[in-house]
């Protein structure tokens, strides 16, 4: 039988998050014997024959010149139609924007049983049980999948990566969709600002930076540390920073390595988005703030003082 | 023009997470429940604007849920709507939750189908994109703005990398997040309307089991944070560097 892995390719380039999702399939097909397969769709800039240094041995490369700014429908329906041609019993998708609109999509045409934001390898003594994150990061469930096809879209940051030698065999396929009712008018990049779901690092500030003057040292920290920025709800909602970056229960949800934390209280709906970090350090001039209840590193501390002291302090440890 | 809202419940957001039955049930006990912010703030809001702006527009609420989402479904029709639609049954997943709105999508020629970006509980992200494939229907996800012309609709999407702008036309479904609409607070007169709009209560049609829950867990609890004085910044460095390795 076999797994099909979906390639997320935006702007011409493999997202980082695929690795992981090949990672996943890798060791999924390794415990049940399955074989792996990949599949692109679209122009693709990055070589997917590198893609075996991850551990996949074959990709499809479905419509390999077209140009497009986001998948539609119709990469669902090619890639059901894929699936059922190469009798695929289970398909993986990143958790990300393209994965939260391929993934169901596909699921519906397969009838499939879907579980999103898995965080883990599935149990496989006793059918197909799957972690995924629930809650808001508060807590996780394990569902279990009955049909005989299931569409999982695996957590960003919570599979390792593993890194294998080889390439993987590339074969392409004409792609004879149906146009898509969708008709793009235009696309706007954000300007090379790191993906905060896929950014390892990420610093985050809050009302206590007093004013979005003030985030020209948050700026230079992230630099440092080569981290996406983050914000709270009501520093976005005061248009000190960009809607985009507010994280929490209704913002994004992140789980990066690192989530550095500075001048945020820690409120309760902050926390469900970010919980999932693996390493959290928070510095916070008020040592009663309920941010250092869930941190793993603290400073209590002025912030003006600490902040540029620590992007010194990172800078000589590069210089030496 | 018709538009359906898919409306869950779901606990509040400063709501205590803990299972009783050995971690196999969601403790409700001193749960307040409250409509899931996504639906009430972004894709509710946006819709009752587009009526707002064109009286002929009917706006009809739905949602999943057995008689303990009756109070839910009535706060959501205190900010407006014209009537909701209450299948009853637990939404136990989310194959069971899609086909039970397709029926109503199908059996209704709704022109616009609103969803939330995902549930706070659940945290799916799935229920839009899986009514759109049931029924056909083109499927916008995660759009930050919604504007009409006629049966033309202009929708920003947030994009990997970036946002995109798109054109479709009747029917589509979309599903809603931050930029949509700005959240609003329902009124008295909101109130007492909403307590005589009808409520159908419609029973589900029957489906397989696609999956099923079977246990929660809560995550490995911190053990404390470790503290560095603030003129020792070079030692917080060190601790991400060696210990957490992290940078
Ligand atoms: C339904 C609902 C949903 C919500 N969703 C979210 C969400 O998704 N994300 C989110 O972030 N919030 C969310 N909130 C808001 C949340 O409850 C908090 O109000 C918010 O997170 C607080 O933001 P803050 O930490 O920036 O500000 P504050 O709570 O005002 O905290 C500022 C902190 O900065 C510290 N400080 C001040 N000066 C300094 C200094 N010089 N140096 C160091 N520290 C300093 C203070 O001690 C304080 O702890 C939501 C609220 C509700 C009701
Ligand atoms: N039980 C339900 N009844 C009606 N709509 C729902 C239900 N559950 C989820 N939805 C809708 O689907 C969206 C995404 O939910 P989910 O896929 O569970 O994250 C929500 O924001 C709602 O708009």
């Amino acid at each position: 039988m076999r797994i099909l892995v979906y390639i997320d390719i935006a702007n011409g380039k493999i997202k980082k998050a695929t690795h992981e999702v090949i990672s996943y399939g890798a060791d999924l097909a390794a415990a049940t014997g399955d074989s792996l397969i990949g599949v692109a769709i679209g122009s693709c800039q990055d070589k997917l024959e590198e893609l075996g240094s991850y551990g996949l041995t074959e990709v499809i490369h479905l419509g390999k010149e077209i140009e497009q700014n986001a998948p539609t429908e119709v990469n669902a329906w090619a890639i059901s139609a894929l699936a059922s041609e190469m009798k695929a019993k289970t398909l993986l998708f990143s958790h990300s924007l393209s994965g939260k609109l391929l993934a169901p999509l596909t699921a519906a045409r397969l009838k499939a049983g879907i579980v999103t934001g898995v965080v883990s390898q599935p149990e496989l003594n006793n059918g197909f049980c799957v972690k995924k994150s629930v809650f808001s990061g508060k807590a996780f469930a394990k569902i279990a999948i009955k049909t005989e096809l299931r569409v999982l879209t695996i957590s960003p940051n919570s599979y390792p990566v593993k890194q294998v030698s080889g390439n993987a065999a590339v074969s392409t396929k004409a792609f004879t969709a149906a146009q898509s009712r969708i008709r793009t008018i235009k696309a706007e990049k954000t300007s090379g600002a790191l993906s905060l779901t896929e950014a390892e690092v990420v610093v985050s500030a809050g009302r206590g930076l007093k004013g979005p003057e003030n985030w020209g040292m948050v700026e230079e920290l992230a630099g440092e540390l080569n981290a996406a920025l983050a914000c709270t709800r009501p520093v976005a909602d005061a248009h000190w920073r960009p809607h985009h970056e507010h994280v929490g229960q209704t913002g994004v949800a992140i789980a990066p390595n690192l989530y550095v934390a500075i001048g945020i209280s820690g409120a309760i709906q902050h926390l469900a988005g970010v919980n999932r970090s693996k390493v959290i350090v928070v510095i916070n001039k008020d040592p009663e703030a309920p941010f250092f209840k869930a941190a793993d590193y603290g400073i209590v501390g002025d912030a003006f003082e600490v902040i540029p002291q620590l992007t010194a302090a990172l800078k000589k440890v590069k210089a030496s | 023009m018709k538009i359906l809202v898919c409306i869950s419940k779901t606990p509040d957001t400063t709501a205590k997470i803990a299972f009783t039955d050995n971690n196999t049930k969601f403790d409700t006990n001193g749960v307040q429940w409250i409509v899931n912010p996504w639906d009430e703030w972004f894709a509710l809001v946006r819709a009752i604007e587009l009526k707002e702006a064109d009286p002929t527009v009917t706006v009809h609420l739905l949602t999943v849920g057995e008689a303990d989402a009756d109070p839910i479904i009535r706060k959501a029709l205190a900010l407006g709507g014209d009537e909701a639609i209450r299948i009853n049954a637990a939404p136990t997943e989310s194959q069971f939750v899609a086909h039970q709105i397709a029926a109503i999508v199908k059996d209704g020629n709704y022109d616009l189908v609103l969803t939330g970006k995902e549930t706070i509980d659940h945290n799916g992200s799935t229920i839009g994109g899986l009514v759109a494939g049931e029924t056909e229907l083109p499927f916008i996800s995660l759009a930050t703005k919604l504007e009409r012309q006629g049966s033309t609709l202009t929708i920003t999407r947030e994009i990997e990398g970036g946002q995109e702008s798109c054109e479709v036309e009747f029917p589509v479904v979309v599903s809603a997040q931050k930029g949509m609409a700005e959240a609003r607070i329902p009124n008295m007169r909101g109130i007492m309307a909403a307590r005589t709009k009808p409520l159908k209560v419609i029973e589900p049609i029957a489906t397989t089991e696609y999956t099923e829950t079977l246990q929660f867990e809560l995550p490995a609890p911190k053990f404390g944070v470790k503290l560095v004085a603030p003129d020792q910044v070079q030692e917080l460095v060190r601790l991400l560097h060696e210990e957490a390795k992290v940078i």
